[in-house]
């Protein structure tokens, strides 16, 4: 009963939401077509859809995408493979945490971009300065999560298991980690969405000829407002899919499994 | 980083102040350690000094450029651009905000919208404000704000919508009306969300500002300034740039986001905050 209420219920929105989305790009195209604004930035939609259909048919934006794709998940990866070590060992030790969590403290503050200049300096144009920022700011919220994860397991379950024998190496993957996993997993979200945001940044200023980022800052200089409009969809619908797709169905095989935390209401 | 606060403010009763030396030594220590790593692969010539300065150059170019006034200048303009921003934001996002947690139309209306340009990084819009607005401060400016009033949107509409069914009826049942309702009722009863909103909306407008002006064209600003700095590589001015921007990204954490935050805890007793 309840279920079919709720099916009527998302129809409902759904239905709303399609009849306001086509409202809004009717008047944008009215916009469009009344030649207020120069063609040439407010492109018509029929032009923008034109222009997205061409460039997936000849390839380049699937390239351009496998390689802001390659960028983010190779400094995402990196990421996780420093800060939840870190993040693990900063909770458990605290000679490890009196060391880093001053240090990290200071270089939080520091958004990703400022950086930006002095790695292009560093390490040139191109993959390797991408996915170093990419990989700086992923990190903090990913170490940082972990920490705090790792530290509210509540201590009655680690006594409980103490109790019952169990040995530091089960006491680790049986009750630490998946105790700290809602934490961890909502530092990973976190650290994709700002690795999203810095990779497009990162390909803007240290352009290289391959990104979404580059396409949109390079069609800036030829007017090519349907390449940017195209682009900024293509990017819009990448980060959903990560968004609700992976890391949705991340958190449903474990930590909603696992009875961790209630299913949120979307 | 609440911790490193609390213990630097935690004494103990009896030798306050060899603790508080003691505190103030092991927060220094690991930054004596970096320090003196990254003097010693300066010195050792690894790398070309113009690309890899001694702290000694950044300290001489950050005394040289703060007496100069060249640095305070960027500073402000970067702060003023910041505030400007997000006070936009800030007036627009709760208005958003508010207008959709009461209104049935309203959220119907605008939340499509609103999830639809949400997920798309800020910054991707920047070259279609540039296009749109030209190269300069207005762009900058409107595009720091059209970046943080997301964040500002969503969680004034959480609000609104999370104040208690019974705070409105008993209210209502005691006669309150329109104009009373809002400013009595909903309005306390959202701020805790709204707070937390301001508190990520202007995170992140400051996470964008310095990429914005980097890409802007702004004649001032510290984005600018370390971005500039790149052609001459005057890695020192980079340098003593980026401790600017940490120094305030850092007393933004410290004065504005641990203030709102300690606030709200305290006073409505929420721990959870929205984030993200």
């Amino acid at each position: 009963m309840s279920n079919m209420t709720q099916q009527g219920q998302s129809r409902r929105s759904l239905v709303r939401a399609a009849i306001t989305l086509s409202c809004a790009a009717a008047l944008y195209q009215l916009l469009a077509m009344s030649g207020i604004f120069a063609q040439a930035l407010l492109p018509k939609l029929q032009s923008i859809v034109s222009t997205l259909y061409a460039m997936l048919a000849d390839g380049s934006m699937i390239e351009h995408a496998a390689f802001t794709l390659y960028r983010v998940l190779f400094g995402f990866a990196l990421a996780i493979a420093v800060g939840l070590p870190l993040g693990i060992l900063m909770a458990r030790f605290k000679p490890v945490e009196n060391f880093f969590l001053p240090l990290v403290s200071a270089l939080m503050p520091i958004p990703s971009f400022a950086l930006v200049p002095l790695f292009m300096l560093w390490f040139g144009i191109g993959n390797v300065t991408t996915v170093l920022i990419v990989f700086y700011a992923a990190t903090f919220p990913m170490l940082f999560n972990t920490w705090t994860g790792v530290r509210s397991v509540n201590p009655l379950w680690l006594r409980a298991a103490g109790a019952m024998g169990a040995e530091e190496n089960s006491l680790f993957w049986k009750v630490i980690i998946p105790g700290a996993s809602p934490f961890i997993i909502t530092g990973m979200r976190q650290a994709f969405l700002r690795c999203w945001i810095a990779v497009v940044g990162a390909e803007m200023i240290a352009a290289s000829d391959w990104g979404l980022g580059w396409v949109i800052f390079d069609a800036k200089e030829f007017l090519q407002t349907d390449v940017m409009m195209a682009s900024l969809i293509v990017i819009g619908g990448i980060g959903f899919v990560f968004e609700r797709v992976v890391f949705g169905s991340l958190e449903r095989f474990t930590v909603l499994r696992w009875g961790m935390v209630r299913a949120a209401k979307a | 980083m609440q911790d490193a606060v609390s213990i630097a403010v935690s004494p103990a009763p009896e030798s306050r102040t060899g603790e508080r030396l003691r505190t103030v030594a092991r927060n220094a220590f690991p930054f004596l350690v970096v320090g003196a790593l990254w003097e010693i692969v300066a010195r050792a010539g690894v790398f070309p000094r113009k690309l890899f300065p001694t702290l000694g150059d950044v300290a001489t170019a950050f005394v040289d450029l703060t007496r100069a006034g060249i640095l305070p200048m960027h500073a402000a303009e970067t702060v003023l651009r910041l505030l400007s921003g997000f006070a936009l934001a800030a007036l627009v996002g709760v208005t958003i905000g508010v207008l959709m947690g009461r209104s049935r139309r309203a959220e119907d209306i605008l939340l499509p919208l609103v999830s639809i340009l949400a997920p798309i990084p800020g910054l991707a819009y920047a070259p279609l404000f540039l296009l749109w607005f030209g190269p300069g401060e207005v762009s900058a400016v409107l595009l720091v704000a059209f970046v943080s009033m997301f964040a500002i949107i969503f969680n004034s509409w959480t609000g609104v919508k999370a104040v208690k069914e019974i705070w409105l009826r008993s209210a209502q049942s005691m006669g309150a009306d329109d104009r009373r309702m809002f400013s009595h009722v909903i309005l306390p009863g959202a701020l805790p969300y709204i707070l937390t909103g301001l508190r990520l909306g202007l995170a992140q407008a400051w996470r964008i500002l310095v990429a914005v002006e980097m890409l802007a064209a702004v004649p001032w600003g510290l984005g600018w300034l370390i971005f500039g700095a790149r052609e001459f590589l005057n890695t020192d001015a980079m340098m003593a740039g980026i401790v600017v921007i940490a120094l305030i990204g850092l007393g933004l954490e410290k004065f504005v986001f641990q203030r709102i935050e300690n606030f709200t805890v305290v006073r409505w007793g929420m721990m959870g905050s929205m984030a993200p």
